[in-house]
């Protein structure tokens, strides 16, 4: 384990997407960088449009036409993902990476049991694997996702399974190949706020009992609060602050982050104190402006912002941010703010 | 799924009745009557032989007759093609012979036509796409009778290589089928294709990329029986049209089958024969549209039967 | 800094080249932007109406264009066609019976016969030939186009009537309304409808002519100057297709009856036929002419079916359809008089068809890019 430490499983160095329309090239996707330690869980947060799921996407091969990486890497253990041969990919996929997405509902295939497509997860990479034990190792990951009753489970079909079952079995599906990553993709969005909680409890439960590196996109950052080591927030396409869980909560530094933070309702907040909504909409992504995407939106905007793209600020090891406030010469005034 | 059945089985029947009446009551529009041809016979005669096929009473009578000469299983005899020979026994006759040309060109249009589209479909916006798809609509734009003169000129009269007429010989099958089946199997193409596109947008196949699955499992075992389903509906009637003979097909190849002999029917006002040859054809199309409902239920486990099937 | 030289044709590199540096603010670029310059930032994207995006997306469609050039071409062929050719569909001309068309030589018997009734040969004359009865096949073919296209633009505005009437009715009214034409529609469906067409065509087109023959009056007249099996025709095709015309319009009618600008407009006291024609079928209009215009070649489709069994339009009219059928029995002799009419229905129903597609791509809001 301690070696593995030091050796990161994921380095996503650069990243550009793009998707070519009829009307142009859209930057979904504008040069990012992160890495993920093993075992490390990182949320993604960024509202619909900045870029997050096709990022993820990209590390799993799931991009398609007319989408496309026109730069950067993804190192996976050491190796170019993007340089994968179509053989090397479907034995990356769901083998190594496994992938979860948002609607539970349209993501099982209506015309076979459940068993049936946790099974073929399995058997698909493992050719030895018997049908016996696949189906064993099947029930064993739905008692895993908490469906204590696997065996009349297996036989139904997902039409017969409520939205959070389903996400269970879906969950189970990312599990049953032991993946070193998973990538959940707004996996409760869908979800009714009870079922929510309870499809994070288990998220946060899997963690601990199987020690998996685990990406994890949303909008909300409350649902990420206690599940993520270090949280990325993207904008636009861009990585616009990451830090830490308690850096991005207790010293956000970009004005969005600030933004998000103050519109997300919170249990222990004063009667009095309101929600404040981030005003305006996002920045349209076929002609994206020279600077900083969020400047219109933005209250401290400066003339700056309008001109030019902000550079990343260090603001610890393991914290920084993109924003031209931070470089300014007289720093100190703004942070009292 | 019992009272779904006896549901549908009733509708059923309730439309062959009215098919049968309204076919009745039209083909009695039909100014002259079966024996008003080149010599006119006598009025006595004509009257003595309205008489004996009852076709002095009022149209009403007649029509409550026949319904239960029908109930009984007696489809009456024909007038004139083939004087007093059991309309039954006629259809007995034609129907294998259309049934056997049709069976081939339904075989032929599935197994040709499924492929097609799901090839189109997985190779969406290249070449061989748009070939496919130029293909598919020329298929679906050219009358059948086209398709069987064209082969018959190029085949029979200019090259010689088959034969252009009747049914003696393995070989009289080929153009024949190959004509009746080629709408169709157009058709089948086309629609598999837009299913197979829906499907392959589908988020499930996108759980099945991300599982790693290879691109022929995923086409054949995830999105295949997704777009199916759109495609059995019209496979249903279909089989019914084709198994009871292309009218066109059977007229230029000078097939004896019950197409064929229907047009010649009516041209005859061989009343007994186009009523039994109607109700025979409609019974078929509405038995396969049930046999269609039901596999429905097979492929796509999603629909209930007890509660409509409609969904 | 270096002086620029106004005179040169380099390129001015310098800016180029600066675009790879990292921009040094300066002090003034950190004084607040005010919201004039915030808005200017962002561009907006033009709004273009939904007629116009969709013509500029067919327009795209290479395909669609072709077909529709080819659909203007037949019918100035059909309509302005005959002008040219300087002869009438029914003119039968003594000795020139069955000359044949350019690319042939003339049998011995057809020279014969042009040279006892005092006629020279002209290849050039009748460029398609002509028949047994010495009528000219090209302006034949122009005219039988013409009754083709008749049919089916005819034929599909029937269809569109009563479907969107029905239609309209069943999903406005609902209820017990509602389930009835459905029934009725489902029944429809059920049955065989090309033993029901032959059936039904023969037995309109036997009433019509009895009724033209016998009865005097501007009806009949008008009737008769149309033709009565093409009536007949139309009336079989309307009475058996409105059916999933009418099944469009009631599916559009139940989604767009739910929104809320119908239930402003009935809270206003319009009433429900206003309703109809000034909310539901104006947001119908896509489907509606896609549909109507991938009827246009089943109808004719149809009709040359018809008439190639003999039952369609009879003589000395002709169409498409009956024009192959006369072919057919001379296929061994004349096999041009069948391939060419045949080629033709063939390219006019494969131009409506691919047309129809395209426009349902560039009208379909799915799709919209």
């Amino acid at each position: 384990m301690e070696e593995m430490a030091n050796k990161k499983l994921l380095k996503v160095n650069d990243l550009r997407v793009s998707f070519f329309t009829p009307a142009g090239e859209v930057k979904a996707v504008g040069g990012i960088s992160y890495d993920l330690n093993y075992g490390e869980v990182m949320g993604i947060v960024g509202e619909s449009g900045s870029g997050k799921s096709v990022e993820a996407y990209s590390i799993i091969g799931l991009l398609q036409s007319p989408g496309k990486v026109v730069g950067g890497s993804i190192e996976f253990e050491g190796e170019n993902v993007l340089e994968f041969s179509d053989q090397r990919m479907r034995s990356f996929r769901g083998n190594e990476v496994s992938m979860i997405f948002q609607n539970p509902m349209t993501c099982l295939n209506p015309v076979y049991t459940i068993g049936n497509q946790l099974m073929e997860a399995l058997t698909c990479h493992d050719k030895a694997v018997t049908k016996r034990d696949a189906y064993n190792r099947a029930r064993e990951m739905l008692e895993l996702v908490g469906i204590h009753d696997g065996d009349r489970r297996m036989k139904q079909y997902p039409h017969e399974l409520s939205g959070g079952m389903r996400q269970r079995v879906m969950i189970a599906m990312g599990l049953i190949c032991s993946p070193k990553l998973l990538i959940a993709d707004e996996p409760t969005t869908a979800l009714d706020v009870t079922i929510q909680a309870q499809i994070l409890e288990l998220m946060k439960d899997i963690r601990k009992k199987t020690h998996m590196a685990i990406i994890f996109i949303t909008h909300n950052l409350g649902v990420v609060a206690d599940i993520c080591d270090r949280i990325s927030v993207m904008y636009a396409g861009k990585i616009v602050e990451q830090g830490t869980a308690d850096e991005i909560f207790y010293n956000p530094s970009h004005p969005y982050t600030k933004g998000l933070l103050k519109s997300m309702p919170r249990v222990d907040a004063d009667e009095h104190e309101r929600l404040i909504p981030i005003e305006g909409t996002p920045v349209d992504m076929l002609n994206p402006p020279d600077g900083c995407p969020f400047g219109p939106r933005c209250e401290y905007c400066m003339k700056i912002c309008l001109k030019h793209n902000p550079p990343k600020a260090e603001l610890s090891a393991t914290h920084n941010a993109a924003c031209w406030l931070l470089t300014m010469p007289n720093k100190e005034e703004t942070e009292n703010d | 799924m019992a009272s779904y059945l006896v549901k549908r089985v009733l509708m059923a029947l309730l439309a062959l009745l009215i098919i049968t009446c309204v076919t009745f009551i039209i083909m009695n529009l039909v100014p002259g009557g079966p024996f008003m041809s080149e010599k006119a016979p006598s009025p006595e005669v004509l009257a003595a032989l309205e008489a004996k096929y009852g076709l002095n009473k009022p149209i009403g009578e007649q029509l409550i007759n026949y319904l239960k000469d029908v109930l009984r299983g007696d489809f009456g005899v024909s007038f004139r093609m083939q004087k007093n020979r059991p309309v039954i026994e006629i259809i007995q006759d034609l129907f294998p012979v259309s049934a056997r040309v049709g069976l081939f060109a339904v075989i032929n249009a599935v197994l040709i036509g499924i492929p097609i589209g799901c090839l189109a479909a997985y190779n969406r916006g290249k070449v061989l796409d748009s070939a496919l798809r130029v293909v598919m609509t020329i298929g679906i734009s050219i009358p059948s009778f086209v398709v069987a003169t064209l082969l018959l000129i190029l085949l029979s009269v200019n090259l010689k290589i088959l034969p252009g007429m009747g049914l003696t010989d393995w070989r009289n099958y080929i153009m024949p089928c190959f004509a009746l089946s080629f709408y169709p199997m157009c058709y089948i193409g086309r629609m598999t294709r837009s299913s197979m596109l829906d499907a392959i947008n589908a988020d499930y196949i996108r759980t099945a990329r991300a599982k790693g699955l290879s691109s022929g499992r995923i086409i054949f075992k995830h999105a295949l029986r997704n777009s199916l389903i759109p495609v059995v509906t019209y496979i249903g009637p279909m089989i019914a049209y084709l198994l009871t003979g292309g009218f066109v097909v059977e007229t230029v190849f000078s097939i004896p089958g019950l197409g064929r002999y229907f047009i010649q029917s009516i041209l005859n006002r061989d009343y007994p024969i186009i009523m039994g040859t109607t109700v025979f054809l409609a019974a078929f199309v509405i038995m396969m549209n049930l046999v269609v409902d039901i596999l429905y239920k097979v492929i796509d486990p999603r629909i209930n039967l007890s509660n409509g099937g409609e969904a | 800094m270096k002086k620029k030289n106004i005179m040169t044709l380099h390129p001015d590199v310098d800016t180029i080249l600066k675009m790879n540096e990292p921009y040094i603010p300066r002090p003034e670029d950190y004084e607040r932007a005010d919201e004039h310059e915030k808005e200017g930032f962002i561009t907006k994207a033009k709004s273009v109406s939904y007629w116009a995006d969709a013509w500029r997306r067919l327009k795209k469609n290479k395909v669609a264009m072709i077909a529709l050039c080819v659909i203007i071409f037949l019918v100035l062929f059909a309509f302005v066609g005959p002008a040219f050719t300087g002869y009438s569909y029914s003119m039968q001309m003594r000795g020139e019976e069955n000359w044949p068309p350019v690319w042939e030589k003339p049998q011995e018997s057809v020279l014969r016969k042009a040279e006892t009734d005092g006629v020279t040969f002209d290849p050039w004359k009748h460029v398609l030939g002509t028949d047994n009865l010495g009528r000219d096949n090209l302006t034949r073919l122009m005219y039988g186009t013409r009754i083709s296209l008749c049919i089916g633009i005819a034929a599909t505005l029937i269809v569109v009537v009563i479907g969107s009437i029905v239609g309209s009715i069943a999903g406005y009214a609902g209820g017990a309304v509602d389930v009835i034409i459905m029934r009725v529609t489902e029944i429809i469906y059920s049955i065989p409808d090309v033993l029901i067409i032959l059936l039904l065509s023969t037995a309109i087109k036997a009433n019509l002519t009895e009724y033209i023959n016998s009865h005097t009056g501007w009806w009949p007249e008008f009737l008769n100057t149309m033709g009565g099996n093409l009536v007949g025709i139309f009336i079989t095709f309307g009475l058996i297709y409105w059916v999933s015309m009418s099944r469009i319009i009631r599916g559009q009618v139940l989604m767009l009856k739910q929104q809320e600008y119908v239930t402003a407009a009935r809270a206003l006291g319009a009433s429900s036929s206003r309703i109809i024609r000034r909310h539901l079928l104006p947001n119908c209009i896509g489907q509606l002419v896609v549909t109507a215009c991938l009827q246009i070649p089943s109808a004719i489709f149809l009709e040359s079916f018809l008439s190639f069994l003999g039952m369609g339009v009879s003589a000395p009219l002709t169409s498409l359809g009956s024009m192959a059928s006369d072919g057919l029995s001379g296929i061994y002799t004349y096999p041009y008089r069948l391939i060419v009419p045949a080629i033709v229905l063939s390219v006019l129903i494969l131009s409506f068809n691919l047309f129809g597609d395209g426009l349902r791509d560039a009208l379909d809001p799915r799709l919209k890019k």
